[in-house]
């Protein structure tokens, strides 16, 4: 636990400093012209605020004793990432194969790999989803999901329905 | 009177067919939402936010509202059924509804903790009602010194009344604020923090896009860790003798229900407390005010009745200040906010004066969201103890995909739908790591508004910070902010050194 807890303060305070840095492109110190500060002071003071509190976070935990404790359910865990790898792997896929392959694919996947599920609910949710998703967002509300490849096998449907 | 006659006006639109039936879809979806064990409003509203574009926008804050609604009505089903709080604001109903459950009496429970929904509910929006007016001509006075302070004071409850870590909720008060400036700066209209000239971040960090990662992906996340055995569903049955029963054991609780009624209110109006810290404290206050405090705990229906006329009236409560000030007093009431801005409807005192009709609206439709939700509540208990049977993973798959396809829809870009998993993965390790979440989506919703408004008073009034200070209303505000930010220094101070807050586990 305490070593999480040291690793997420030292990352925040990377994070703070990249913050700065790039917040040093607008000016950040006071305008003597129009009055107030510049563009830049708003991002620039807060990360510094971000950057001395994630410190004093770092300096409590460093002064506290080390605790058995774990930061993460180790049983659970793997769980958790098959689920992230598969979420960023979806996301990879959808302007590569379209939405309308990649989504079915985590479904089948979530549903049939990971959930341990009968086909039955499998097959209803594989289908059931997209068919779904295709008319809320692409019939009734106009907004394209992105189709990648697939996108010819679309241009029957778009005739039907636009 | 005017106010009547303004409620009745509203009446007229929110009792439309069209807008009667969207209450009716979104308190059940809300319900249903609710009743999942981790998902409450919050994520509810974060999720389906962007599929409220089917709907014109009045009708979507409205559809947004009953989701809110009915997802602290169904908050106490998973309460009661499984022993899973179904949103943090039901923990405390966890207490006496679990062992009533177990002694078959969870019917019972359930049409209490409706029935005391419908009470806090109802009681909280006659408050807003009376509130509503008074509190908008107020702020009509505010300039841009009083808003900079009116946020910088809603920030500094978190800070001085949050029970979270206080260093770490500033942090996530700065990441929220530092986000909310990636973009275009508001005055000179430059680029900054745009990462390596990356397009995506021209446009800034939607609140929506950290809401759908944080509160949708981050949750799911969470909920899989912790989640390693499927509950048990008590069975519930009831009947119309039970119904009855419920209705005159309630009869007899008014003390208590009116007590966290007015308690939700107005701890709901705090966005550093809300719904949650309400429901404990109504159930602390229902305890020691009882004459049979040792029954609690073991079943006393008061002690579900307590915390569920404070959660809802505290939903209620923090609708008031989003409304009347565009200051929200919860994470949902933030996003029912930036979602009012996405539409044009920028709240605060003008909406009151430019939008009547859809302000009475909204406020009318809480009543009917109420009626609603008690009938729809009772009516369906057994089809929720159904849908609580259904496999978690269906559940997480559905809104993993909903996150993804809502989280691209707005904007139509795939680069928030990386954001969205991104801040989805973040928000999972900061919330183990005790990190609260909610000043850190208020922090982005509001961050522009306290920008701007710094920045304007500067300008007009050629770079004097004590303008802030010399404006009576903006400087009580500041006073009451730096109150808010030295308390738990004083605290810290008086126990002689010692470390205030408790060593991480």
């Amino acid at each position: 636990m305490l070593i999480a807890d040291r690793v997420i303060a030292i990352a925040i305070m990377a994070l703070s400093a990249y913050f700065m840095w790039h917040a040093i492109a607008l000016p950040i110190g006071w305008n003597g012209m129009t009055g107030g500060p510049g563009g830049g002071a708003f991002p620039f003071w807060l990360s510094l605020i971000m950057l001395l509190s994630a410190g004093g976070v770092l300096i409590r935990s460093l002064m506290q004793a080390p605790s058995s404790q774990h930061f993460f359910d180790s049983q659970m865990l793997r769980s958790v990432i098959l689920v992230v790898v598969a979420l960023f792997v979806t996301i990879a896929l959808i302007p590569v194969l379209g939405a309308y392959i990649a989504i079915p694919l985590f479904i089948f996947w979530y549903i049939k790999i990971y959930g341990r599920h009968g086909w039955v609910l499998t097959a209803a949710l594989t289908i059931g989803t997209p068919v779904f998703l295709f008319f809320f967002f692409e019939v009734t509300l106009k907004i394209l999901l992105p189709k990648g490849v697939t996108e010819p096998l679309f241009f029957p449907l778009y005739a039907m329905f636009f | 009177m005017e106010t009547l006659a303004l409620l009745a006006d509203g009446f007229a639109t929110s009792l439309s067919p069209i807008n009667l039936m969207i209450v009716i879809l979104g308190v059940t979806a809300g319900l249903f939402i609710g009743a999942m064990p981790g998902l409450g409003s919050v994520n509810g509203v974060a999720i389906v936010l962007p599929l409220t574009f089917i709907v014109p926008p009045s009708s979507a804050i409205i559809l947004l509202c009953a989701i809110y609604y009915g997802a602290m009505y169904g908050g106490a089903i998973s309460s009661i059924l499984l022993g899973i709080p179904g949103a943090s604001t039901a923990v405390a109903t966890t207490f006496d509804g679990r062992p009533m459950a177990q002694q078959g009496k969870a019917g019972l429970a359930l049409i209490a903790a409706a029935v005391a929904s419908f009470v806090g509910g109802t009681i909280s929006v006659v408050l807003f009602t009376l509130f509503a007016v008074p509190l908008a001509d107020l702020a009509l006075a505010f300039g841009p010194a009083e808003e900079f302070a009116l946020v910088l004071m809603a920030f500094t409850t978190f800070v001085g009344l949050g029970g979270d870590d206080k260093l770490k909720t500033i942090i996530m008060i700065c990441l929220g604020l530092v986000l909310s400036t990636v973009g275009l700066d508001l005055i000179s209209g430059q680029p900054r923090l745009i990462f390596g000239d990356l397009p995506g971040f021209y446009s800034g960090v939607s609140f929506l896009v950290l809401a759908i990662g944080v509160y949708g992906i981050g949750e799911i996340l969470y909920t899989i860790e912790s989640s390693r055995t499927a509950p048990q569903v008590t069975p519930a049955k009831i009947s119309l003798r039970d119904l009855g029963d419920g209705i005159r054991t309630m009869n007899r609780m008014w003390r208590t229900m009116s007590l966290g009624s007015f308690l939700g209110f107005f701890v709901g109006m705090l966005p550093a407390a809300g719904a949650t810290p309400a429901a404990l404290m109504a159930y602390g206050i229902a305890r020691s005010t009882s004459k049979d405090p040792k029954s609690f705990g073991k079943g006393n229906i008061e002690g579900v009745a307590a915390p569920e006329t404070a959660n809802n009236a505290a939903s209620t409560g923090s609708l008031l200040p989003m409304l009347t000030l565009g200051i929200p007093g919860s994470p949902t009431t933030a996003l029912l906010l930036g979602g009012m801005v996405m539409w044009g409807l920028m709240p605060g005192p003008m909406l009151f004066i430019e939008q009547p009709d859809f302000v009475w609206g909204l406020i009318s439709s809480l009543y009917t969201a109420n009626f609603a939700a008690v009938a729809i509540n009772i009516a369906l208990i057994p089809l929720f103890v159904w849908a609580l049977r259904m496999p978690f993973t269906v559940l997480c798959a559905i809104v993993m995909v909903l996150c993804i396809v809502g989280g691209f829809a707005p904007s139509q870009k795939m680069h928030d739908v990386w954001l969205i998993a991104g801040f989805g993965v973040a928000g999972y390790l900061l919330r183990k790591a005790d990190y609260p979440l909610a000043p850190l989506v208020l922090a982005l919703v509001l961050g522009p508004l306290m920008e701007k408004s710094f920045r304007q008073t500067l300008i007009s009034e050629q770079g004097n910070v004590l303008a802030f200070i010399e404006r009576p209303l903006s400087g009580t505000f500041i006073a009451i902010a730096a109150l808010f930010f030295v308390l738990p220094l004083v605290k810290y101070l008086r126990k002689g050194g010692r470390r205030s807050v408790a060593p991480a586990e």
